[in-house]
């Protein structure tokens, strides 16, 4: 059994006159890296509340079906529970963090838990630096750039030591290259640590090549769910208009028009610059 | 068009966010600003509008200097559309939304009635015009933003980060959108992070840093130019990563768009083969 | 929106500022009894002089300027008001008891607000927080105590994009009559308000993934320790109040115009 599982998740938000999530079953494993796509108002962020228990506690509604976390049901545990072992990051930065100080907000979650101090000091300097932000830590939030806040964010969901983090687009206000340094901490969290991570994006161009999973959702509904290369390359995943990465789509046209490249499909520039490479080597 | 001199900005903060910015923007040109938060570029296109007066230089806009007129006036020929649509709807309806800048500038019962469905039909928001608009998804939120200011037709357009939290599909309405708005020979200024939209729309871009422009022309030559790109704190589109990181000479560094990277290359590797 | 800015907290090192707050609150509630039981001249500008280090030590002098600057508005009516009591009760003269006694009263006024601004300009907002909770607050307030003061300036700056939005729409605010002008902010109202619950559910759900309420027994990273500053602090306050009672039950304290007539 994966870390998250999802059983025929059907939800409706309370007052909504249809479901925003509609028979989702997925999978998740440990220490995968699963990237989480689809057009807006898909049911992706619907879903990620669904792992901690925000669905059903505490937006209520009409829930069906089962969500496993970390072996808990749910429906079964109450949301600070749940905190402990799932992790989510919001996309705004700013309505995260609630302190007056970046190492305050960090511990927050460890005081609500009632850790003793002695630890929670070590925990908090521990993920401080291991998102790269310790000497900021008497910093206010008003002192840092979105992408210095996004990283406080981070790190103070992992010092509470989840066993996955779940991340809602968490660089769409940032610049890209604090965006793809934000990513950097992420994949180092999960190849380095084991964390899970649950990634929800749009942006595949600067994401896909992390992912070891992905699962793309239309309407409410998963459509797509597996191998990142064999999905991204799919002529599905092109349909439905989910931005397909510049060189997944290069690579697929010159294919397409009968050119000799590696089979590996590739996510990433890099991995697209190597295939050419061979290619007008063997030329 | 847009005129700007040496204009330097001071917020009453004591930071300062433009440091001598010298530009020239004609009638019906399309340009990209970017660069890092915080380098400015929002500081400089509300110079545009007057919503900021420069502390040093001049801005014209049509030949009007900007300190001279008020916003509102201003605002008649400069369509600011600011990046977070929640910041300015208010109204009970679609429709009254929209009529709320015509009304402002005095425009005549029947006139207004004409704009508002002329711009309502423009962006496809005709089934909501007795919306709420706090009723409608962020997607659609950012429509109504944008149908409001259209409607009372600016000759310059200015869209604040259009692209953020928009996906593939609605980013591609919006590339369309501004190439209709271009071959009215509406002048556009977009501020955006968006990387591979920009590729997609080949502007002219203008990368800033501190207060400063770092670099000014076409999207092929400044989004493939790493040293600038990095330190606008951008990166460059994907097709300009996989071209910068191939070794082959002869192949051309400033590529940017995905049909002329699949050209070039069918033409280098089919030559190769033979 | 230059009045928020002064709010946007940051981090300052000085001896002052870094004594434990309750202490500080100690010193302030003395500074006010004391003040309370002179209403002669002298011994008010005394206190008010034995706090002008403090000033110094904290480094705030600008600041404090500014808000001695802020009372002088009230200063000046306690003063008229004083002196225009004393003018009437004296039959239409101004004596030299009755101006020293309207210059005291006065100088009361302005240590209790000298007293309070060294308090605020020197205790952090996440210190006050953590003073309060330590004398067994409820964290439920305490939290709402930082929050606001988290977010307050994050509004203001909402306040000002919203605006913004609504002039490059053509809204002019100054434009009509008196009640044209109110109805004129309905549309920056709306959507900050809006804003503000938005934010608030954003928070909550934040609040609520970071195990809100998971105990009862609710651990703090910081804890209030009594440093020697503070132990000299508190000398320096019981100091203080023991003369100034003693001087209030055992010594004559002479009026300032007698002090000056017979100076040599």
């Amino acid at each position: 059994m994966g870390v998250i599982e999802t059983r025929n998740v059907t939800y409706t938000y309370p007052g909504a006159p249809k479901p925003s999530i509609a028979d989702v079953s997925i999978n998740i494993e440990k220490g995968e890296f699963t990237l989480i796509t689809g057009p807006s108002g898909c049911g992706k962020t619907t879903l990620c509340r669904c792992f901690n228990g925000l669905i059903p506690h505490f937006y209520q509604g009409e829930m069906k079906g089962e969500t496993i976390a970390a072996g808990l049901n749910v429906s079964e545990h109450p949301i600070c529970e749940l905190a402990k072992h799932v992790g989510l990051v919001f996309q705004n930065p700013e309505n995260q963090l609630f302190a007056l100080s970046v190492e305050k907000d960090v511990a927050f979650g460890l005081e609500n838990l009632g850790v003793p101090r002695e630890e929670m000091r070590q925990r908090v300097d521990e993920v401080l630096n291991l998102t790269g932000i310790y000497d900021l830590r008497e910093r206010g939030p008003s002192e840092l750039s979105g992408g210095q806040q996004q990283r406080v964010a981070i790190a103070s969901v992992l010092a509470m030591q989840p066993e996955v983090v779940v991340l809602d687009e968490p660089t769409s206000f940032l610049d890209p290259l604090s965006a793809k340094k934000i990513f950097e901490v992420i994949r180092n969290l999960n190849r380095k640590l084991g964390i899970t991570v649950v990634l929800v994006e749009h942006r595949l161009d600067l994401t896909a090549r992390y992912a070891d999973h992905i699962i793309v959702m239309d309407e409410g509904k998963v459509v797509l769910d597996g191998n990142p290369h064999e999905i991204l390359c799919s002529e599905e995943a092109r349909l439905i208009g989910i931005g397909i990465p510049k060189a997944t789509r290069l690579y697929q046209m010159l294919k397409k028009d009968g050119l000799k490249l590696g089979n590996t499909i590739p996510l990433s520039s890099e991995e697209m610059a190597s295939l050419l490479t061979e290619a007008l080597k063997d030329g | 068009m847009i005129v700007v001199k040496d204009v330097h900005f001071t917020y009453p903060n004591g930071i300062e966010a433009l440091k001598g910015i010298s530009l020239a923007v004609h009638n019906g040109e399309f340009v990209a600003i970017m660069g890092q938060n915080g380098a400015g570029k929002t500081t400089l296109v509300k110079q545009f509008n007057g919503l900021l007066k420069p502390t040093k230089g001049t801005v014209l806009v049509d030949d009007i200097n900007t300190t001279k007129v008020s916003v509102a006036t201003l605002a008649r020929n400069v369509g600011f559309v600011f990046q977070n649509p929640d910041h300015q709807l208010f109204s009970e309806s679609v429709e009254e939304e929209i009529a709320f800048a015509l009304r402002n500038f005095g425009f005549k019962e029947t006139v207004i009635k004409k704009r508002v469905t002329w711009a309502l039909n423009l962006l496809g928001l005709t089934q909501y015009r007795k919306t709420s608009p706090f009723m409608l998804s962020g997607g659609e939120r950012k429509r109504v933003a944008l149908a409001s200011v259209l409607a009372w037709n600016p000759r310059i357009l200015i869209l604040d980060e259009p692209t953020i939290g928009q996906d593939y599909q609605q980013k591609e309405k919006l590339r369309q959108f501004i190439l209709q708005m271009r071959t009215q020979r509406k002048t556009v200024i977009i501020v955006t992070h968006d990387v591979e939209f920009v590729a997609e729309c080949n502007p002219r871009v203008l990368l800033m840093r501190d207060g400063q422009i770092i670099a000014d022309g076409e999207a092929t030559k400044t989004l493939t130019d790493t040293d600038v790109v990095t330190k606008a704190s951008i990166v460059p589109p994907q097709i300009a990563q996989i071209f910068l990181c191939l070794p082959n000479m002869e192949l051309p560094k400033n590529v940017i768009d995905v049909y002329e990277a699949r050209e070039i290359l069918l033409k280098t590797l089919e030559r190769k083969t033979k | 929106m230059s009045v928020f800015s002064g709010l946007k907290f940051r981090k300052v090192s000085s001896p002052i500022h870094n004594l434990d707050p309750r202490m500080k609150f100690v010193y302030v509630c003395a500074i006010f009894a004391a003040a309370i039981l002179f209403s002669e001249l002298l011994p008010l500008v005394i206190l008010f002089l034995i706090q002008i280090p403090f000033v110094l030590l904290a480094s705030v002098e600008r600041e404090w300027l500014r808000s001695m600057r802020g009372a002088a508005f009230l200063a000046t009516i306690i003063f008229l008001t004083n002196i225009g009591a004393a003018f009437f009760r004296d039959g239409y003269v101004f004596t030299a008891p009755s101006v020293e006694g309207a210059v005291a009263m006065t100088l009361r006024f302005m240590v209790l607000v000298e007293s309070f601004s060294v308090f605020f300009l020197t205790t952090s907002p996440d210190h006050l927080g953590l003073a309060l909770e330590q004398t067994r607050v409820p964290y439920e307030f305490v939290f709402a105590f930082t929050t606001a003061v988290r977010f307050v300036p994050v509004l203001a700056e909402e306040a000002q994009t919203i605006m913004d939005a609504q002039k490059a729409r053509g809204l002019e605010l100054e434009r009509g009559n008196f009640l044209k002008r109110i109805r004129n902010y309905i549309p920056i109202l709306i959507p900050l308000i809006i804003g503000a619950i938005r934010r608030s559910l954003e928070l909550a759900e934040a609040m609520e993934s970071r195990a809100w309420g998971a105990t009862k027994k609710r651990t703090n990273l910081y804890v209030l320790k009594m440093h020697r500053g503070d132990v000299v602090l508190i000398a320096i306050t019981f100091g203080i109040l023991a003369t100034a009672v003693y001087a209030r039950l055992f010594v004559r304290i002479p009026p300032v115009n007698e002090l000056l007539r017979n100076l040599p």
